[in-house]
């Protein structure tokens, strides 16, 4: 069952969902957030989020607090937060870096977030209260390009980073007065801030391509890549000590979410969003899109409501 | 006007070298791959057992070698299988190779199609035609992105 809405005539470049996917903000290829809400079956404009200098790369609604993030190629991020009056405000967070931001996260508590930039570091931000603003702690070594995409372990301490270098990489993020000290992880058992866990490479040996979406499972347990050399990887590092890769049929994928312990969802540039599931290897399921037709425009995110029913993007 | 202005020596400079957080590719200094084996393809060719001919020569791709000498052997050799098959035997050829070895055989298509001689097109095109039949667009999306170049 397959909704389609349209956001207007540019290319949309980035979007998230609010906590019960009422609310959702967009960016279409411009400097502005515009945030829409679903009234009566239809998405109406409520808000516009204008703070940002270039191009929104990236925006992430935190479920519970309800704060945005957004990062821009201003090199900028802001966090915007209601207040009472039901307007949003920014506050800037100073991320101390020389390239675009190209894509942001919450923390699954919501107490810190990441940046990946093309300044080949993540910035992972959180709220000193001493000082009422927010600060940036970077990850550098050893990224060697630019960071593409993001995602948080369920711990709030592990992140998963893809970048252009061909490779995935999962650090530590545990900052002393924030976190609590995690448990030990598949992934490993001591984390101290900028501690690289494991490194991976897209495919095998130094083949692979950029890495366009990451994702942890729903326990953590398992890290699904996708590359532009049409490729689909899980690391298990439990079961199996290398990462399982699939080389597709298909056209590169952009973006991947694991459905539930079993499953992921991809979608790319074929413009159909397909699910594989990755138990005993990576096996083809099923086009999650049966229409015949073309739709125009690749597809960038797929993104889960509670229930498994699938909300997606098409730009 | 003074000599110099005109002087575009400036523009061969390579900037990027003196740039320290400059990227370079991962050095691969394990193995030196030596290619298929001669020998075995030639006497499975004259004896016209093209299929095997086929599955020896896709075995041991060079693509690890810095020797540009050979990886153009390599090519020659796969180039002459593939013409040496018929074009109503190239289908059922295709189907007998697994995945990896798919990918591998886009690879010298690809390279085959760069140095086109007299009648190597066409047929590289009907094998092309097979193969990304059963390869699909991921084996040719491959051969772009894979940096272990045949």
């Amino acid at each position: 069952m397959t909704e389609k809405h349209s956001f207007g005539n540019e290319p949309i470049t980035c979007h998230a969902f609010n906590r019960d996917r009422t609310q959702v903000a967009i960016s279409s290829s411009s400097n502005q957030v515009h945030i829409y809400a679903l009234k009566g079956g239809a998405w109406e404009k409520v808000y516009e989020l204008n703070e940002h200098a270039s191009r929104v790369t990236s925006i992430d609604w935190a479920a519970q607090s309800n704060r945005i993030v957004t990062c821009a190629a201003d090199r900028n991020a802001y966090v915007w937060q209601r207040d009472s009056a039901g307007d949003w405000k920014p506050t800037l967070v100073i991320l101390r870096i020389n390239r675009a931001a190209t894509c942001v996260a919450w923390s699954p508590d919501e107490n810190k977030f990441a940046v990946g930039s093309g300044a080949r570091l993540i910035s992972v931000c959180y709220f000193e209260e001493q000082n009422d603003w927010w600060v940036s702690k970077h990850i550098k070594k050893p990224i060697r390009s630019t960071v593409t995409c993001l995602a948080w372990h369920p711990n709030n301490v592990l992140l998963a980073a893809g970048s252009s270098d061909f490779k995935c990489r999962v650090f530590s993020t545990y900052i002393k007065d924030i976190d609590k000290k995690p448990d030990a992880t598949p992934w490993g058992t001591k984390m101290p801030f900028a501690e690289l866990m494991l490194e991976l490479n897209t495919s095998n040996d130094c083949g692979g391509g950029w890495v366009h979406g990451v994702s942890f499972s729903p326990s953590g347990n398992k890290l699904a890549w996708v590359a532009h050399d049409s490729s689909i990887s899980v690391a298990d590092p439990a079961n199996n000590p290398i990462p399982v890769t699939l080389n597709t049929d298909f056209l590169p994928f952009r973006c991947v979410q694991f459905v539930n312990e079993n499953s992921i969802a991809v979608a790319g540039f074929d413009y159909c969003p397909m699910l594989f599931s990755c138990n005993r290897g990576i096996n083809f399921v099923r086009k999650l899109d049966q229409s015949e037709k073309k739709e125009a425009g690749k597809l960038r995110y797929v993104v889960f409501a509670v229930a498994p029913r699938v909300v997606v993007t098409i730009d | 006007m003074s000599k110099s202005t005109l002087s575009t020596q400036f523009r061969k400079v390579d900037v990027d070298e003196y740039n320290e957080d400059n990227y370079t590719e991962d050095v691969d200094q394990t193995q030196e791959d030596a290619g298929p084996n001669e020998s075995e393809v030639n006497s499975y060719l004259m004896q016209a057992k093209n299929l095997d001919a086929l599955q020896v020569v896709l075995k041991n791709p060079p693509v690890h070698s810095k020797n540009q000498q050979t990886k153009d052997r390599a090519l020659e050799l796969v180039i002459r299988v593939l013409l040496s098959f018929k074009s109503s035997d190239i289908e059922p050829a295709v189907k007998s190779l697994d995945k990896d070895t798919i990918d591998t055989l886009m690879k010298y298509i690809y390279r085959g199609f760069e140095n086109p001689s007299e009648k190597s097109s066409a047929v590289l095109l009907q094998w092309h035609d097979k193969a990304s039949e059963i390869g699909g667009l991921g084996s040719i999306i491959r051969v772009l992105t894979d940096r272990k170049r045949v």
